[in-house]
């Protein structure tokens, strides 16, 4: 049982810069949750108050039902991944696995049959008398990981530890850390700025910007359900297209420069609304199809085609918005070539552009 | 990638290395010379490097009759303390500095380079003064004291520029490794700053080793003479023992070239390579 609870927790530093503001969650006894965000949004300053690296301005930080905000790193009974790997360079691959356990009076026989067990999980069995100098990104990667799992820790914090990676590696990585999840059982709080990463491994994820959550959800009602335009920005790509217009009726039509489209009722449904408000329409770029039917049709001059094999993406304006539509399969399209294609309004998404929130009943 | 030099260049640049090896290397080999001569020939100006009837006299007579062994010790136990003192004093006080942020932090780093702009010739009348009151004058306690002094400012700066290249997650990893503040610093940090700590305890051995101004300053009894001071007792007004000061003079820089020799490994940086992604 290990759960991770934050109470309204903040984060000042000294000359007034507030890099967390008043941020509640639960992380649940094994859970995996992904803290993400662009840089500067906060999401290393509070994972480092979870691991008692940074001082806690306000907010309780409970570990298991325990107030840990005056508890020192050591005692709080987490390991820590950091983005720069943090080995030491004066210790063997061994004795930086070992590092944590010796400091913990572990006896030799249970100190050595943990880091040869987690050697094997991590397959760095062949490495343990190399230096870490002497290893590649990956394999560094893992010995962090290494020597992290070998404490058999309450919790795991993760800080951006595949960004230091190339991108094959980083894909090999994400799923290797799932699988280690997965096989482990452990309560695991991770950071990152990938959404793509967020999506993949979390069990629940957490955006923030400027130092505030934006939204706590699992990665598909996340997706499906953005809170506001931030959090609908964020996650996907390509990005969502988000065009401002205004509502006129009812019955209620999107109205903005070059596309006037009837909303279903299934997105207005049970809003207060009232004629000539000025809305944001948010739509997935694969909720744009190709050609007729079941939507807005709209013809366009495609401006730039993308064919990435398995998809294309063609981008084209709309008034003054740049769109995004992602076909599947290859298409032959041509750049400034005419195409109608049609948005499946029923997915579309309707913000408030004052606040940025999600129009919702 | 550097192209190979043409061998007219190579040549030019072997020979202007030769002169100024020979430049600084010739004077030495002097004082071997002098060291070497029976003592009818100390004025003798004959410049063969091994003297006609090469003898080892002036080295037996400094060790058997005069107190070169006593001021071996002296600098020897003074040397010892200035180092350990130094490094001590050195590495915590460029660790906090580099690390923490505390008030008076950037006027305590500004007010250690600013003493260094004093020669230590103008220094000498304070310190006298003050090492009087302090009952410390003529003690190797008070030497001690101003030989370390004089050598931290310049050893603070070198560990706080070395802590600085040292990741502080390095640090963080070993608070979460189960490390209080002075475990990570004892086992982490250190180990990793050796190459600083060893151009600490060298500098700080030789401010202390070599000194003569000071010293005279400092010790009037003449049993906690250091070796500079012993040496200078070869000279008089009337004659001086070229022979057993030349021969002390050698054997004073003996223990300092040994020191550099064998530490010259660490002194050439780089154990950080490898830690954190570079």
């Amino acid at each position: 049982m290990a759960k991770v609870t934050l109470e309204n927790v903040t984060k000042r530093y000294p000359g007034g810069v507030v890099a967390v503001r008043d941020a509640s969650f639960e992380v649940r006894d094994r859970e995996f949750v992904v803290l993400v965000g662009p840089s500067g949004c906060g999401k290393s300053t509070l994972l480092r108050m979870v691991a008692g690296l940074e001082e806690i301005s306000e907010g309780r930080v409970l570990i298991d039902d325990l107030v840990v905000n005056k508890v020192p790193p050591k005692d709080r009974d987490i390991a820590m991944v950091f983005q720069n790997y943090a080995l030491y360079p004066h210790m063997s691959v061994y004795e930086n696995m070992a590092f944590g356990l010796r400091m913990r009076k572990f006896t030799r026989n249970e100190i050595d049959h943990r880091v040869k067990e987690a050697a094997a999980i991590l397959g760095i069995g062949e490495f343990l008398s190399r230096k870490p100098k002497a290893l590649s990104g990956g394999q560094r990667q893992r010995v962090a990981v290494g020597r992290a799992i070998v404490r058999h820790p309450k919790v795991f914090l993760f800080d951006e530890p595949l960004s230091n990676l190339d991108a094959k590696l980083r894909v090999q990585m994400r799923a290797e850390l799932s699988g280690l999840h997965r096989r482990l059982n452990a309560t695991m709080i991770y950071v990152t700025h990938d959404q793509t990463e967020a999506m993949t491994m979390g069990d629940r994820i957490v955006v923030l910007k400027d130092g505030f959550i934006q939204q706590i959800d699992d990665p598909l009602k996340l997706y499906d359900r953005p809170a506001n335009t931030f959090v609908a920005g964020f996650i996907g790509s390509p990005a969502i297209n988000l065009i401002p217009g205004a509502l006129t009726g009812p019955p209620w039509v999107f109205d903005a420069p070059g596309l006037q489209a009837s909303l279903p009722e299934s997105l207005t449904h049970g809003l207060a609304l009232t004629g000539g408000t000025p809305v944001i329409l948010g739509i997935r770029p694969e909720d744009i199809a190709s050609g007729d039917g079941g939507g807005a049709p709209l013809d366009v001059v495609l401006e730039v085609v993308e064919p990435m094999g398995h998809e294309t993406y063609l981008h084209f304006d709309l008034g003054s918005v740049r769109m995004t539509a992602r076909q599947v399969g290859a298409g032959h399209y041509r750049v400034a070539e005419r195409v109608r294609v049609t948005l499946l309004l029923s997915k579309a998404h309707l913000f408030d552009p004052s606040t940025g929130s999600a129009l919702r009943s | 990638m550097h192209q190979k030099d043409p061998l007219w260049m190579t040549i030019v640049i072997y020979a202007v290395l030769f002169i100024f090896v020979a430049f600084s290397i010739y004077p030495v080999l002097r004082v071997v010379t002098v060291s070497l001569r029976p003592g009818d020939q100390l004025h003798s100006r004959s410049l063969a490097l091994i003297p006609d009837n090469a003898t080892l006299t002036s080295y037996v007579t400094l060790f058997t009759k005069t107190d070169f062994l006593r001021w071996l010790t002296n600098s020897s136990i003074v040397s010892l303390f200035v180092t350990l003192l130094g490094v001590t004093l050195a590495s915590t006080a460029g660790y906090a500095i580099s690390r923490f942020s505390f008030p008076g932090r950037r006027a305590a780093m500004i007010s250690l380079i600013t003493t260094q702009m004093f020669p230590a010739t103008m220094l000498l009348l304070p310190m006298f003064l003050l090492l009087r009151t302090l009952h410390l004058w003529n003690t190797f306690g008070g030497l001690v004291i101003i030989y370390s002094a004089t050598a931290l400012p310049f050893c603070i700066w070198t560990m706080k520029g070395y802590y600085d290249t040292i990741p502080s997650s390095l640090e963080e990893a070993a608070a979460i490794d189960g490390c209080g503040p002075f475990r990570a610093f004892h086992k982490v940090v250190l180990p990793l700053a050796l190459p600083a700590l060893v151009i600490t305890a060298l500098f700080s051995f030789m401010a202390a080793w070599s000194e003569y101004l000071v010293a005279a300053v400092v010790l009037s009894d003449k049993r906690l003479y250091t070796l500079p001071l012993g040496l200078k007792q070869f000279q008089s007004n009337f004659s001086t023992e070229w022979g057993l000061y030349s021969a002390g003079a050698l054997l004073v820089a003996v223990p300092v070239m040994v020191l550099f020799l064998s530490l010259s490994k660490w002194l050439v940086g780089g154990l950080t390579l490898g830690s954190v992604k570079g």
